[in-house]
């Protein structure tokens, strides 16, 4: 099976780490995975509300890319971190392989350009590739350092499994769970793990984003957890830097924790810190050797969350 | 192309009539063009159009122009000769012509309903009704075969529709053989409580049904047995039956339960499957005390002695009548019928298939068959319905539509989900004085009582909330909500989006077609709609038959039913059986198999291939014989046949090769 890596904008900017540590892991399973030449953006979620059919030329430029790239006549995976890439480029792919209308004007764009794509790429998500490629059994097998006092929330948020359930349920997704688990670290149950963080609302109505993420920090917290896993570079931020801008705004003080859940699974593996980019999250990862071992809150024990009346449901 | 063959009449005589169909035909087809196109045919000697072909002045077009000798054979261009074909054929026969003298062109299901351009609907039609007549010129007259009927019914399912099916037949005087998969008869409605509108008791109105069933002597029940094969035709079915071991003996087993006394394990250990999983059972059981017939059942996949080999079986050594038996193996039996009532009924949608709404997660989700356990006295609480905390709920969620009126799920109705809803609301409320909400889509009761009942459970303690909900979580947001269900959906009605926390959720599942319908439906050759439910003949005028003569469906096995549709499409399935007995005879159709002789090289391929066995070798002729009452003109030996010795009657090699030419040559 062939994987090539789309890495995408974010992967390079404030998504760094989640690249560091997915291609530190990756060499640790040694999976073979080569980078997309001449990668363009995916369109994002922006370029899709405002032109789609543009948007989809953008995204299959690049499976145009990957086909000369891999010449073989076998299928590609085009692994996606991010989750906006990721459901982006999914779209493309769905939309071109389910409308001839639009098939046959991209392609005849992608001519223009010498580039030909036959549908030959398959749009994966690590989380998918790891667990149902890899397996379970050999991630288990390469942990060196058991996540053991890690109460992790594992966050999918919207896109990765919605609207495209391709490797999990919509609503109740376990995928991440059952890796955390496998990697020793303690999963809480959390059933708000498929809502919305805000997306880019926190840049634009920052009063309705921060709110949301606010919810999920607040339910996680009152859960007993102590690091939420996230697969999305954009929930990552949202969860992440604002925390200081919620305190101000809701009076709540959550110094939790985001990490990629790439980089749990690295932490797991022993891989030195700066090879997953840890130096670079705000809130560093708990120190476990600290956290005091006591049962976590029973659902019905724990306190109702952010001051009810003031954040929308 | 060989020369027409004429017949002792001289040239063909051929009459063409065209229907409009209202404007079914009319608006895409020009009539017109196509009746002036007709006329240029060959043989063809009348060519009428009219509006309504099949109502009786149109016949009576057809009928007069046999009998003043303008016509000897008829095409008529309308609808599929699945609708209509009898119709002309009776006509034919009425004016004194052979039926068989007569072909339809289908220009409204293949031509007009499915062409957008009228330039190109009325070339299609021409092309058909050129093939129709290039054809008819060789049709030769033909005789229907009368054979018997074998007089005995076959039922299939012992639910609710199929004891109203066999008890009907049975008390008309036909022997009936009912067949049902599980130990007992009584299916979903033997689990249900008390039933919408009326509130009857279900059990009260059911047993007596189950029991008049188990002493009919017109009746002979087989339960834990599974129809394997069907063979035959109607009037004439050989059907096999497999009868699973229950390791008991019928005849002997009184029913005494000393033997579930006695089993080693002394509290029930599996799954109870009449009790939704709600009790446990011990490996041999009798499902409930009304069981029919009340025969005890030991589980091979649970029992120890099948397990281990080693149990000291006091089951088998208390039993006074020395009923057990260990060494029971399966048995085949082979029956013949002449009619199948297939009522084999429906499974409730698998409530975890939602995730959001937590079935599975959460111990106080409960599907509505759970429900209808809990609320019941004979149930596994006697009645009690209480939490898993050992309180009684306070308040009570309702969702409606799981599983049903969902893209992602089910797109239809499932028809009985809001009014077992209302029904639970109100007995919920009964049992437990629980304050209860009911989330809807759109309420719907039509039936007889059936809004007066929604009318009289509003003025109780329920409160109809119009939306869908979107996820039950154990999320508290607020502090009344903490150790609650948390019920979220948009209130449709207020325009806002609510939180509704609640003790207990009952998921009102929607109704699937058995896991096995599709194995089933090949068993009986019959057709399944797009969504799996079984193929009725004609969804208004055939609701109960159908497209295998003699095959008729009763009850949910036809799609989502409550017990009043499913009682009365059993009566009506019954009559339709009856029918077929009471006449003795049925016509088979003359579009059988036929050999020429002098062209059989005697290979003996179509001998091993005839599903009817209707094709045997004579050794004194050193060819082939085809038994005409047994054929069923499935055209398996013609296709086989590599001399071309074997032909079809209505289908000969010449007639669809004049047929192709027909289509091609003249537009």
């Amino acid at each position: 099976m062939k994987y090539l890596y789309y890495p995408g904008c974010s992967a390079r900017s404030t998504g760094k780490p989640y690249e560091e540590s997915m291609l530190s892991v990756a060499e640790v399973l040694e999976i073979p995975i080569e980078e997309l030449e001449d990668w363009n953006c995916c369109g994002a979620t922006t370029y899709m509300a405002i032109n789609e059919l543009k948007a989809f030329a953008l995204c299959a430029r690049n499976f145009a890319l990957a086909e000369r790239q891999v010449e073989a006549e076998e299928e590609i995976n085009l692994v996606a971190p991010c989750a906006a890439c990721y459901l982006g480029l999914n779209k493309a792919q769905h939309y071109l392989g389910e409308f001839p209308e639009i098939r046959a004007k991209i392609c005849e764009g992608l001519h223009a350009a010498g580039l030909e794509s036959t549908g030959r790429v398959r749009v994966r998500h690590p989380l998918d590739v790891l667990v149902n490629d890899i397996g379970l059994e050999k991630i288990a097998s390469a942990v060196t350092k058991p996540l053991e006092g890690f109460r992790v929330a594992c966050y999918y948020g919207c896109q990765i499994i919605r609207p495209y359930a391709e490797f999990d349920d919509q609503h109740r997704p376990t995928t991440m769970d059952r890796l955390m688990e496998s990697l020793g670290a303690e999963v809480i149950d959390w059933p708000i793990k498929t809502r919305c963080c805000g997306g880019s609302l926190t840049g634009t109505v920052q009063e309705c984003g921060l709110r949301l993420s606010a919810m999920l920090l607040n339910e996680a917290k009152n859960r007993g957890c102590n690091v939420i896993a996230t697969a999305c570079p954009l929930c990552q931020f949202n969860l992440e830097c604002y925390q200081s801008q919620m305190k101000r705004q809701f009076g709540y003080e959550f110094k939790m924790p985001v990490a990629f859940f790439t980089q749990l699974i690295g932490v797991a593996f022993g891989i030195p810190k700066r090879k997953l980019g840890l130096q670079r999250l705000f809130l560093p990862l708990p120190d476990v050797s600290k956290v005091a071992v006591c049962p976590l809150p029973s659902p019905s024990e724990t306190k109702a969350s952010v001051g009810g009346s003031n954040v929308p449901s | 192309m060989s020369q027409v063959e004429t017949g002792s009449n001289g040239t063909p005589k051929v009459g063409v009539y065209v229907c409009h169909c209202g404007i079914n035909i009319s608006q895409k087809v020009e009539i017109s063009e196509t009746v002036e196109f007709a006329k240029k045919l060959p043989y063809v000697t009348v060519v009428r159009e009219y509006k309504f072909m099949c109502s009786d002045p149109g016949q009576e077009l057809i009928q007069q122009d046999i009998r003043e000798g303008l016509v000897d054979r008829v095409v008529v261009a309308s609808c599929s000769p699945l609708m209509h074909e009898h119709t002309f054929r009776g006509a034919m026969a009425a004016g004194g012509g052979n039926p068989f003298l007569f072909q339809m062109a289908n220009i409204r299901e293949h031509v007009s309903w499915v062409t957008v351009d009228k330039k190109a609907a009325t070339k299609k039609a021409k092309a058909l009704i050129a093939a129709a007549v290039e054809r008819i010129a060789l049709h030769q007259p033909l005789e229907r075969v009368q054979v018997p009927v074998h007089p005995d019914v076959l039922v299939v399912g012992g639910g609710i529709a199929g004891i109203h099916a066999a008890l009907t037949l049975a008390d008309s005087g036909k022997k009936v053989y009912l067949v049902e998969r599980e130990p007992t008869i009584g299916g979903h409605m033997a689990k249900l409580d008390k039933t919408f509108p009326t509130l009857d008791c279900s059990a009260c109105i059911l047993t007596p049904k189950m029991s008049a069933v188990g002493a009919h002597p017109n009746i002979t029940l087989w339960t834990y047995s599974e129809v394997t094969k069907v063979d035959g035709y109607v009037g004439n079915f050989k059907v096999t039956v497999k009868r699973k071991p229950r390791y008991v003996d019928e005849e002997k087993c009184v029913g005494c339960l000393e033997c579930i006394e006695a089993c080693i394990f002394k509290e029930g250990k599996f799954r109870s499957e009449f009790d939704e999983g709600l009790s446990k059972r011990k490996p041999v059981y009798i499902p409930f005390p009304q069981a029919t017939p009340l025969v005890a059942v030991i589980d091979p996949e649970t029992c120890i002695e099948f397990k281990t080999g080693k149990c000291k079986k006091s089951c088998a050594e208390v039993c006074a009548p020395e009923a057990i038996d260990f060494e029971q193996t399966e048995k085949i039996k082979e029956i013949e019928v002449g009619a199948i009532v297939l009522a084999t009924g429906f499974k409730t949608f698998d409530a975890a298939r939602v995730s959001r709404y937590g079935y599975g997660k959460y111990p106080n989700v409960y599907t509505s068959l759970e429900v209808e356990r809990l609320v019941n006295a004979a149930g596994p609480t006697g009645g009690e319905v209480l939490l898993d905390n050992g309180k009684k709920p306070k308040t009570v969620g309702i969702v409606h539509c799981v599983g049903s009126r969902d893209e992602n799920t089910n797109p239809y109705c499932s028809r009985v989900c809001c009014m077992y809803s209302l029904k639970l609301a109100h007995l919920l409320q009964e049992r437990t004085g629980a304050e209860i909400y009911d989330f809807y889509i759109d309420m719907r009761t039509p039936g007889k009582g059936y809004e007066e009942f929604y009318e009289r459970v509003s003025q109780e303690k329920v409160h109809f909330i119009r939306g869908r909900v979107g996820e039950i979580t154990d999320w508290a947001m607020e502090p009344e909500e903490v150790g609650k269900l948390v019920m979220r959906a948009e209130d449709t009605l207020m325009g806002a989006v609510r939180r509704v926390p609640v003790d207990m959720v009952v998921l009102a599942v929607g109704l699937e077609p058995q896991d096995d319908a599709e194995e089933v439906r090949r068993i009986f050759n019959i057709g399944c709609s797009h969504d799996g439910w079984f193929l009725e003949r004609h969804p208004k005028l055939a609701p109960v038959s159908t497209f295998t003569d003699g095959v008729f469906l009763a009850g949910a096995c036809q799609g989502p039913k409550d017990i009043p549709d499913s009682v009365a499409q059993a009566g009506a399935a019954a009559s339709e059986a009856m029918a077929i007995i009471d006449r003795g005879y049925v016509e088979l159709e003359p579009n059988t198999a036929f050999i020429i002789e002098d062209l059989c090289s005697g290979c003996k391929t179509c001998v091993a291939i005839c599903p009817f066995s209707a094709t045997s070798f004579d050794e004194e002729k050193k060819v082939v014989v085809v038994n005409g009452a047994l054929c069923k003109g499935c055209g398996t030996c013609v296709a086989a046949c590599p001399s071309g010795a074997l032909q079809q009657n209505l289908f000969t090699d010449e007639q669809i090769f004049h047929e192709i030419k027909g289509v091609v040559s003249y537009v």
